[in-house]
């Protein structure tokens, strides 16, 4: 009935060519590392500094490292202006802002040699420290703060904002991008205005008058960042939700996935008012677990209703139990699953992709699941919209595989699009007409042939009415306990997986004849491989490339390992789930197949990848 | 058998309700439950109950967990669309189709495993929630399916087939639903059609959560001499307290009541439950009164019964929350999604 459907993700990455200059490898190449304490409110002033740059047409990259922890405990954010446009972090530190003096020394060690050190100078540190090769800056911030602001509050907020104003001079940031962007953020706060400003010149003054300003490495205005947004995964997701026309959210909070439900929230709670009643057009429910969450999500989506759940792994397993029932049940349901640190509680704001094998088998019993693997926020939201199509289309569960690296870091990516035509596609959902002219409705037949049967939604039509249950059924939805009627279901629901595998997003490839060799990779590891590709290629070590979208595999990617000799699996776990998978699912050559493997919490860099494929390659030429 | 069909033929003189329907069109499969089991009488009175108030099958949702009692809604209302969960966990996907579609009557079959062991959390968060629905518990203090353990409804001293009277303290699902603020509690008896006939009835009109616990033994795990929760030991020490009658919308009270003892009140849909106030000390509106003297009676080995608790002032989980009276899955899709331009307005947040 349907014709198989690819999804149309646009996508305007554009590649910038690295600068070939030297003297101006210096503009626009800098990483910013700024070590605080948690909850001291430094995450508003590091968005300052990172938005401004940004404002400034320079293509930056975000990430913040924080802990399990409310007040107390180190946090660090990690700035990157790449003019080349690159996704991922780096792996040195050019400038450190040691705000804390609790991680001071290994502050200190981290920054790259020929680097710079800003620190509190109210407070003495220990000049044995002292490195030969880094420049440390002293700039009395709690001193100039307090003399100038009152209440303790005040204080340590402003500390903050006057050492962006310090980093403004430094690297050459424009004020002017400073104050509009204050001016934006304090917009019904007027009174905040001014003296943040006057935080920003504390330190923009003291800088200038006492150091040689700007430093050799900053920032210049370009044009890169056109078309262009700052944003993180999970606010992307819950955007994506809300357009997709989800109306039942359920939910256990855990980290890395709370921001999502929040964003969905946020903008239910605007363009989710019924014009007429005022009332709300959305339903978000707290569940008591996440046994309840997933409950909840089927309750909803049986019913008719576009629901979803936000979790992450240990979500994961206690929703498995319903996850199987969905699957032979045949009820849409998405899930979003930021992944996080495993196993067991582990780090919990820490990344990784360690869930893969355990979504795709979720359950007890012969039961496999969609699944879609986002690279950045932009796929984020365009996965959010294909992923109520795909569950609802396929009548299964589908999840969203992001992490915490993509969920809770700010990502410059293109401005998403949808088309004006975008309407969301229910799948085979039965009218009370098309039952009304229908002779008799049987629930689990595949009538057309593609392994996904018709369905009715409760309150229709009397004529649609069926038992929905995890227990044994037949093709007509019947109770069974008949070996022949039983399996004849559980072989059609291999039919609809087939099905699945042309419906899914299609993986990215880039693909020259003349590489043998080649990087495979999922989701967030997609900026880090990029790079280490182009750094790679410089080297005379081309390679060609391939991003896996979905589970199951469609088949352009077991064509593109069969071509090549020797594929290198880039994944964020220590077990190589994605390259188990691709064994399982593909049927590849296990010994093809060489797992590059990072899993210590981190986002991954390219240094890892570049490394790692030089030292696989020496081993294969001493071979 | 669940899979043997019922002859379709009825006795042309069967009354039928205002849709045109007889009580034959609200049933279901072919029990498979034990001669005997104290869940066919239920099954039973739900058919009379939902025949009775006219409601169109179509609209009617069947939701249940696993064990005996949570297999019962196949054996009602055909046309009605039935959703077996995994154990424990009817409570959840019912707070899910019902934030979908409001506008559809839930009526759930539990047990006392079902609810009061693996699934305590969820009728605990039901309840706090007030979930528009009419929740019946099927308790018979065991598990049937696995051979007759006891559940943890079992009472101090109650006797196994085999094995050790049960030493563990109860959970009562009438007092937890009472100190967790339910807002429609009854207690009624397998084996007394007459009082828990109307206890449904208002359960399923009741806008918020009503709790139906039904004593309802198991003839083949606990039906013996010093189980407390056998035929013979319920008829016993069976204590009416509050019996109920349902009138339904624009209907007069036509019944003589005891002047003192009637109490009507009426429902969200016009109708009304008269309570009859069998022991004139108590007050079903009260939540201090009717734990005293729930636990009191508890205390002394008595089985209270009928319509303990109502409070129809609360609002339900809709209510709460200020949701649009219209099914939100049958919300125009369209309306809500604010389309192209809004979106490239929202996205300038992030620049």
């Amino acid at each position: 009935m349907r014709p198989t459907r690819q999804l149309t993700v646009k996508y305007n990455r554009q590649r910038r060519q690295r600068s070939s200059d030297t003297k101006m490898a210096t503009v626009n190449d800098v990483v910013i590392k700024i070590a605080t304490v948690n909850g001291t409110g430094s995450a508003s002033a590091n968005s300052l500094l990172m938005k401004s740059i940004f404002q400034m047409g320079i293509p930056v990259v975000g990430k913040n490292y924080f802990p399990s922890n409310i007040q107390g405990l180190p946090t660090w954010y990690e700035i990157r202006v790449t003019g080349d446009g690159y996704q991922s972090r780096s792996g040195r530190v050019d400038v450190m802002v040691a705000m804390n003096a609790q991680t001071y020394a290994r502050d200190l060690a981290e920054v790259s040699p020929g680097g710079w050190l800003i620190y509190d100078s109210t407070w003495p540190r220990n000049k044995l420290l002292n490195r030969d090769d880094v420049t440390v800056l002293g700039i009395p911030l709690s001193r100039m703060c307090n003399e100038h602001f009152k209440g303790a509050r005040a204080r340590i907020l402003m500390k903050n904002i006057a050492y962006v104003g310090a980093l403004a001079a430094l690297l050459d940031i424009d004020l002017e991008t400073i104050t509009g962007l204050i001016e934006r953020a304090f917009a019904d706060k007027q009174q905040l205005i001014g003296s943040n400003m006057e935080a920003i010149r504390l330190g923009f003054d003291y800088a200038n008058e006492n150091f040689v300003c700007p430093l050799p490495k900053k920032v210049a205005a370009m044009d890169g960042t056109k078309g262009h947004i700052v944003i993180d995964g999970n606010t992307a997701a819950g955007l994506g939700c809300m357009y997709a026309g989800a109306t039942v959210g359920a939910w256990y909070p855990i980290t890395p996935s709370t921001s999502l439900m929040d964003a969905f929230r946020s903008f239910c709670s605007q363009y989710r008012v019924d014009p007429d009643t005022g009332k709300r057009t959305y339903c978000i429910i707290q569940a008591e677990d996440e046994l309840a969450a997933i409950g909840m999500v089927l309750g909803a989506s049986w019913n008719g209703a576009r629901s979803f759940t936000p979790t992450s792994g240990p979500g994961i397993s206690l929703m498995s139990e319903f996850l199987g029932f969905a699957y032979y049940a045949e009820l849409p349901a998405v899930v979003f699953n930021v992944q996080r640190v495993g196993p067991s509680t582990g780090m919990p704001t820490r990344t990784q992709q360690a869930d893969i094998l355990s979504c795709a088998y979720a359950s007890h019993g012969d039961t496999k699941h969609v699944l879609l693997f986002p690279a950045d926020p932009s796929e984020c939201f365009h996965m959010a919209l294909a992923s109520f199509d795909l569950a609802e289309g396929l009548q299964t569960p589908v999840m969203v595989l992001s992490d915490l690296d993509i969920g809770m870091n700010d990502w410059m990516v293109p401005e998403f699009e949808i088309d004006e035509s975008y309407v969301p596609d229910r799948g085979k959902v039965l009218s009370a007409e098309e039952l009304e002219d229908m002779e008799q409705f049987y629930r689990y037949l595949d009538v057309d042939g593609d392994g996904i049967p018709y369905r009715t939604l409760p309150g229709t039509h009397p004529k649609g009415s069926y038992f929905t249950r995890g227990s044994g059924h037949t093709r007509y939805g019947a109770y069974t306990e008949d070996s022949a009627q039983y399996q004849d279901v559980l072989d059609r629901l291999l039919v609809k997986w087939e099905t699945a595998r042309t419906m899914v997003p299609q993986a990215e490839i880039q693909y020259s004849k003349f590489n043998k060799a080649a990087i495979l990779t999922v989701g967030s590891g997609d900026g880090a491989c990029r790079e280490a590709i182009d750094r790679l290629a410089e080297q005379n070590v081309p390679l060609n490339y391939c991003r896996v979208r979905a589970f199951p595999f469609s088949d352009e990617i077991k064509e593109f390992i069969d071509k090549h000799e020797v594929v290198y699996v880039v994944e964020q776990n220590r077990d190589a789930q994605l390259r188990t998978l691709l064994i399982l699912d593909c049927e590849s050559e296990p010994s093809k197949l060489v797992s590059l493997l990072h899993y210590n919490g981190m986002p991954l860099n390219a240094d890892f990848v570049v490394e790692n494929v030089l030292e696989e390659r020496s081993k294969g030429q001493a071979a | 058998m669940s899979y043997i069909a019922k002859p379709e033929v009825a006795h042309p003189n069967m009354p039928r309700n205002k849709l045109g329907l007889t009580a034959r069109d609200y049933e279901g499969t072919v029990s498979t439950l034990c001669a005997g089991c104290g869940h066919d009488s239920v099954t039973t009175a739900i058919i009379q109950a939902v025949f009775q108030l006219n409601i169109e099958p179509h609209m009617l949702a069947k939701m249940s967990g696993i064990g005996c009692s949570s297999k019962t809604p196949a054996y009602f209302v055909s046309q009605s669309h039935g959703f077996n969960a995994v154990h424990g966990r009817m409570p959840s996907v019912t707070t899910g189709a019902n934030a979908a579609n409001r506008t559809l009557t839930y009526i759930g079959v539990s047990g006392d495993g079902d609810s009061l062991s693996i699934g305590a959390g969820q009728f605990v968060h039901a309840i706090r929630r007030n979930l528009n629905m009419c929740y019946i518990i099927e308790n018979n203090g065991v598990y049937g399916l696995t051979k007759g353990q006891f559940s943890a409804s079992a009472d101090i001293g109650s006797k196994p087939k085999k094995g050790l009277p049960n030493q563990q303290e109860p959970i009562d699902p009438v007092s937890t639903a009472l100190s967790l603020g339910a807002t429609y509690i009854a207690r009624s008896f397998s084996g007394d059609k007459e009082q828990l006939i109307p206890l449904i009835q208002g359960a399923l009109l009741h806008d918020g959560f009503a709790l139906v616990d039904v004593i309802s033994p198991c003839v083949t795990f606990n039906d013996h001499e010093g189980s407390t929760k056998s035929y013979a030991h319920t008829r016993q020490f069976y204590h009416h307290v509050v019996d109920a009658d349902y009138v339904p919308p624009a209907e007069e009270i036509k019944a003589a009541y005891n002047d003192g003892s009637a109490m009507p009140i009426e429902l969200h849909d016009g109708s009304k439950i008269v309570l009859r106030k069998v022991d004139k000390n108590y007050d079903p509106t009260s939540r201090a009164v009717s734990f005293k003297f729930l636990r009191d009676h508890f205390n002394a080995g008595e089985i209270t019964t009928g319509l303990l608790y109502i409070d129809e002032s609360r609002k339900e989980m809709h209510g709460l929350m200020g949701n649009i009276d219209t099914p939100l899955s049958e919300y125009p899709l369209d309306k809500l999604h604010p389309g192209r331009k809004e979106l490239k307005k929202i996205l300038n947040r992030y620049r």
